[in-house]
């Protein structure tokens, strides 16, 4: 039948994935037995069916959970899903259930008027809501159609009632029945030359609809002998097609050329089909005996590629998603290298992933696309599920697993294709991988990083915010203090986003990975012993050259220090503070402690834990809530102790004097003819038009104005405390001790710029907020820290603490590399501009860096050891 | 039930007739040129999430920042602007605990893009249009998250469309002229959302057109659920949308083979809005306003759209760009196609008459 099968205007359904046709199909679906079931699905597709009907009618069976399961099961594999779906039920709940899950558009199988006009433009509306053509069965309140005149009838009258709701004419297909012929009933003899004539005469009256039959049907009474029925089959096409059949429900791989049929057994079936002579039926009962079991031979040639080379059948099962023969083929390759003395890892190693390879390529270029790999990693992962007990039992018992991986797609991101393969190819070798899936949150990733002792961290990501989300992560895993390394792929990351963006974030490893094949390579050496130091140099080394590459080249992105001042933030004088109510230096030796407490930002201190979680969040966390909440009731005790018992000491200063801006500086009036300099970093990438090339100084008037400094420890007193703890070997009060002073210290800062907000300076004396608030930062005015972005050298604190005469007051001390001790320790500025915001000064360029070493008064080499880590 | 054709689909028509219309440009990358803080996004709402990068929030929260983006591209001869709600479902909004805000927030954001509208025609006379904005949420329909489950779905169709349909009221009740389904990268997806905006038609009692773009997700060409964007056509076109097109994806350039595919077989009004070419290595753009509009205007060589906007990276600058470049340019005609059977699988199939 191939020629007419080919014709543009006739449409092969397949009729296997049928429970009512196919006893191999229900048998398959009766016993769960779903990735066989959809084999055959693809079987039919790969012969030919330009549709595939789906039938889960079985009285034993929960045909809508089956519908619905088989229905998504083949959406995941486009060889298949690919071709529309015949959606096959005499349940109306199970063909909805079914439309709920079909992508494309299907076809409804079927409405009818059995049951009235009501229920039949009912089911026709929901049609035309989901978008669905419908078989529309010749089939009324009084039976079915068996003749021509009522064919006609019933199906012209149905045209009529659809066309009138809107129905699209083009979206009904008719199935005027089509029934067994050559049963020995006499009625039964005109059934074929019925239906052919019926479609003729709706096609003239019912202007663009389509026509469908079950060819089963007409060769029902030749159960069990396949030839005669399929040459029934074609014949009956043959005949019906230039009638006006289009469509009809056939096993596409099992449908004869018309001209290759005996003659004999054509012209019997001819006979038979269109009703020549009463005695045709006899006739072809008789000759069909003579058929019987003549199949078989035809059956092998669909499966040729099971006659290829194992290497090329594992590539061929890859690349097409089929999982049916892998793990016999896995198994054949395995015995293969076993026997020329090689280890199973080499099957994973050669053939699978030479195949994944292949089909990387293909993806690559665009000659495959996602759902298929995603297929393809399935078969992979099939293959080395076989392998993995012969890799484990050739492991030395005593060697430790390769290594574990933490591996997520970033928040935002729904995409991990890539992300599976590379943890299919990762277990293949030998790694633990622990996919946490997609849009996992930075949190969650540390988390389980933590919670499962993870070797390291892969993230992915393929659209681009999922860039900035990867920043974040390595930024947070950098503030939980962690040192694994960290390994970024995905399409649109690139070894130059992961040099510039990424690896400054982060100590630890920082390493772009271009593809799958690349991982295993990667995180052996990070885990090697001898390998790991060398690796990460190298890569480090990379990515520096990278930077100073970039930098270069990337140049122009910054505006010459001029412009950048010309675009300077130009403050509203009119919101000038007005002059402090309290000027001058305050010393503050003691402060109450009991007072601090209530200014604490709890969440820090828990991800000093490495605890990830917002406070108070945290305590009803259903991974980390306990440990959180017995960590808070040990922390709420020693608060108690160090407060009654005065372990520790707040001491702190404040300042505020009047000021000027002169340029970048801001020039201190200290008092007594004293002034101090204070000379200011300012942005100088290129900004969109709008935006200002923002410097602290700029939030400072040139015409008089005021500034102010602090600087508070929460730790004096500590030490002892510490030493204590050392003696009895309590690291867990050691660390708590040090991780709640340093919340002291933070807490005094908030406490000490909320005092100075209302009662030293005073401009905010009716500021009311809440602790929440302020950590939120929702006040007035900024405390920008040396060493902090916005005024990013650390060697302006010596300035500031001479200005306050900060050690004298409070005991801080200034490392020659300008840490204070104890750590526990906070100093910066006080603006008090309205304006005045956070801002990061970012890559400045050489004409700053020497417009600052002049005006800082030191050498250039100094200056650009101060600034290195805002230079190219 | 269908309604009486509305005034805005009537005078969008006639306008489609004589020139190329202009759709506005992309939200994220002028919001991002505030510099936002979390306390800008959250407002003075009680919230539990960081809300930094809730862009939607920020109709309730900063309806200044949204009003001023409006309205920059309606001063750059935009015709038509859509709500900043492409994440307003309750489930896009669980992500920052926002689920509860889901009504309110859509609400306020049709009233200030109408708001930002009544401004603009006060101005200058010229009718503008707002389009209600649905992204695909961050579920998908058709696909598994789970490699070894296929079968597995992490949500299912009634559920989507009943969060579509909570979006669609709150937008019809606040004015919009018509829902837009944006960015599909599952058509199924889209399937329920077009059926959610069908429904809350019918329950408003007032025609508002749907409008549906695909988006492109490998170098195939196709959308994440597979579909090639004739399937998605013939899949959607029950729904019979106003407009049919693509957003997002690649820059002009690369969109134009697919737009060529679509133009001839879709019998509607074709809106395309691309992004600002493709992403440089840090995953910004960096195309530049005149050579957006140079690519959009080869587009018209063919013939291939009837409205043109700018999806990521695009700004009132490129929008501004692109009207000029197009002002004087012919609109796509639209073509009678022939009545045949479309169905769909991941590739659309066709069965003659």
């Amino acid at each position: 039948m191939t020629e007419q099968t080919s014709s543009a205007n006739f449409v092969n359904i397949g009729e296997r994935t049928n429970v009512t046709g196919s006893a191999k199909f229900k048998k398959l679906i009766m016993a769960g037995d779903y990735a066989a079931a959809v084999d055959i699905a693809r079987q039919q597709v790969e012969n030919g069916a330009q549709i595939v009907d789906v039938n889960m009618d079985e009285g034993l069976l929960d045909s809508q959970a089956a519908m619905e399961q088989f229905l998504k099961l083949i959406t995941a594999e486009p060889d298949i899903s690919r071709v529309p779906v015949m959606i096959d039920s005499s349940k109306w709940s199970v063909i909805e259930a079914g439309l709920k899950c079909v992508s494309g558009k299907p076809i409804v199988n079927s409405i009818s008027m059995k049951e009235g006009e009501e229920p039949f433009l009912e089911h026709a509306r929901k049609c035309m809501a989901y978008g669905a053509a419908a078989v529309v069965m010749a089939f009324d309140e009084v039976g079915q159609a068996d003749t021509c005149a009522r064919k006609v009838e019933i199906c012209e009258r149905a045209y009529k009632l659809l066309v009138g709701i809107g129905f699209p004419p083009e979206d009904i297909i008719f199935d005027p029945n089509v029934f067994a012929v050559a049963t020995g009933i006499e009625e039964h003899n005109n059934y074929g030359v019925d239906f052919i004539e019926a479609v003729k005469e709706i096609k003239l009256r019912c202007p663009h609809v389509h026509f469908s039959g079950g060819l089963s049907n007409l060769s029902f009474s030749f159960r069990g002998n396949e030839p005669v029925r399929r040459a029934m089959h074609s014949v009956f096409l043959y005949h019906a097609i230039p009638a006006g059949l289009d469509m009809a429900i056939v096993n596409a791989g099992q449908l004869d050329v018309y001209d290759t049929i005996d003659p004999v057994l054509r012209t019997a079936c001819e006979d038979v089909i269109l009703n020549r002579d009463p005695d045709a039926g006899e006739r072809l009962v008789q000759l069909a005996e003579s058929y019987r079991g003549t199949d078989a031979a035809t059956e092998k040639a669909a499966e040729e590629w099971r006659g290829w080379t194992v290497t090329k059948r594992i590539e061929h099962a890859l690349v097409k998603g089929i999982d049916t023969y892998v793990v016999d083929d896995t198994e054949e390759a395995r015995l293969a290298i076993r026997d020329r003395g090689g280890r199973p890892i080499e099957v994973i190693e050669g053939p699978l992933m030479d195949g994944m390879n292949v089909v990387g390529d293909l993806f690559g270029s665009g000659k495959m696309f996602l759902p298929q790999v995603v297929k393809s990693a399935r078969v992979m992962k099939k293959a080395v599920a076989h392998l993995f007990p012969y890799i484990e039992a050739e492991k030395d018992p005593n060697a430790k697993g390769k290594g574990r991986i933490i591996m997520a797609t970033v928040k935002g991101d729904v995409h991990d294709i890539g992300k599976n393969i590379v943890g299919v190819v990762m277990q293949c070798n030998g790694f633990e991988v622990i996919d946490l899936g997609v849009m996992v949150p930075w949190t969650t990733i540390l988390q389980a990083a933590n919670e499962n002792d993870a070797d390291m961290i892969g993230l992915s990501g393929l659209i681009t915010p999922s860039l900035d989300e990867m920043v974040t992560v390595a930024n947070e895993m950098q503030r939980a203090g962690m040192t694994m390394p960290l390994l970024i792929g995905g399409a649109t990351t690139s070894k130059v986003h992961t040099a510039l963006r990424i690896e400054p974030e982060y100590k630890g490893p920082v390493v772009h990975v271009l593809d799958a094949s690349r991982a295993v390579g990667v995180a052996t050496a990070l885990l090697s012993e001898t390998q790991r130091d060398p690796f990460v140099a190298g890569v480090a080394d990379e990515y520096d050259k990278i930077r100073v590459a970039r930098a270069n080249k990337g140049q122009s992105a910054l505006v010459p220090l001029a412009d950048a001042r010309a675009n300077g933030f130009v403050i509203d004088e009119a919101l000038k503070p007005a002059a402090p109510v309290q000027p001058g230096v305050h010393v503050f030796e003691d402060w109450d402690l009991a007072d601090l407490r209530e200014y604490i930002d709890w969440t820090p201190f828990f991800r000093a834990w490495e605890l990830a979680g917002n406070y108070p969040a945290i305590l009803d966390d259903a991974v980390v809530g306990e440990s959180a909440r017995n960590l808070y009731a040990d922390a709420q005790t020693m608060l108690d102790q160090i407060i009654a018992e005065k372990w520790l000491t707040a001491r702190g200063v404040a300042g505020l004097w009047p000021c000027r801006r002169d340029g970048d500086d801001v020039v201190v009036d200290l008092g007594h003819g004293e002034e101090t300099r204070l000379p200011m970093l300012r942005q100088q990438i290129a900004k969109r038009e709008g935006r200002a090339n923002m410097c602290l100084a700029d939030f400072i008037s040139p015409d008089g104005d005021w500034i102010g400094g602090f600087a508070v420890t929460g730790g004096q007193g500590i030490d002892v405390h510490l030493a204590r703890f050392k003696a009895e070997h309590d690291d867990y009060q050691d660390i708590l001790l040090k991780a709640l002073a340093d919340r002291f210290a933070e807490a005094f800062a908030e406490r000490l710029h909320q005092h100075v907000r209302t009662t030293l300076w005073g401009y905010a004396t009716g500021e009311q907020l809440t602790n929440e608030a302020l950590i939120k930062e929702q006040y007035r005015g900024i405390r920008p820290a040396p060493g902090y972005p916005a005024c990013p050298d650390h060697s302006l604190k010596p300035i500031l603490f001479d200005m306050l005469k900060a050690t004298d007051a409070t005991g801080i001390t200034l490392t020659e590399h300008f840490a204070m001790l104890p750590t526990a320790a906070v100093s910066g500025f006080y603006f008090g501009h309205p304006q005045s915001e956070y801002f990061g000064v970012a890559r400045v360029g050489r004409d700053q860096l020497e417009d600052y070493a002049g005006r800082r008064g030191v050498d250039l080499d100094t200056a650009e050891r101060w600034l290195r880590p805002n230079l190219d | 039930m269908t309604f009486p054709v509305s005034e805005a689909e009537t005078a969008l028509r006639a306008a489609a007739k004589d020139r190329i219309l202009i759709f506005d440009g992309g939200y994220g990358t002028s919001i991002q040129g505030y510099g936002l803080k979390e306390e800008d996004y959250r407002g003075t709402l009680d919230l539990d999430h960081d809300q930094k990068g809730n862009n939607d929030l920020l109709c309730l929260t900063r309806p200044d920042v949204v009003k001023a983006i409006h309205t920059a591209y309606l001063d750059n001869g935009a015709d038509m602007i859509e709500t900043n709600t492409f994440s307003s479902t309750r489930i896009a909004l669980s992500d920052y605990g926002c689920e509860h805000l889901v009504r309110e927030l859509n609400l306020a954001a049709a009233r200030l893009a109408r708001e930002c509208c009544t401004a603009a025609e006060a101005k200058d006379g010229r009718r503008r249009f707002v389009a209600g904005s649905i992204g695909p949420t961050n579920k998908t329909l058709s696909l598994s998250p789970q490699v070894n489950d296929p079968g597995f779905r992490e949500i299912d169709f009634d559920t989507l469309k009943a969060q579509y349909r909570e979006q669609c009221d709150a937008l019809i009740e606040g004015g919009v002229d018509f829902i837009l389904v944006e960015t599909c990268f599952d058509t199924l997806n889209a399937k329920a959302a077009g059926m959610a905006a069908r429904e809350a038609e019918e329950a408003a009692g007032r025609s508002v057109p749907l409008m549906l773009s695909f988006t492109i997700t490998d170098m195939s060409g196709r959308n994440l659920s597979g579909h090639t964007i004739t399937a998605f056509w013939y899949t959607l076109r029950h729904l019979k949308p106003l407009t049919i097109g693509v957003n997002c994806a690649f820059g002009a350039d690369l969109l134009r083979p697919y737009l060529t595919e679509l133009s001839k077989s879709a019998d509607t009004l074709i809106l395309a809005y691309p992004n600002a070419g493709l992403p440089n290595e840090l995953g910004q753009y960096d195309e530049l306003p005149e050579k957006t509009a140079s690519l959009i205007a080869e587009w018209q060589r063919e013939g291939l759209v009837n409205m043109v906007g700018g999806c990521c990276g695009t700004t009132p600058a490129h929008i501004g760009a692109t009207a000029r470049a197009l002002a004087d340019l012919p609109p796509r005609i639209v073509p009678e196609i022939p009545v045949v059977t479309r169905l769909a699988g991941l590739e659309p199939m066709v069965i003659g008459a």
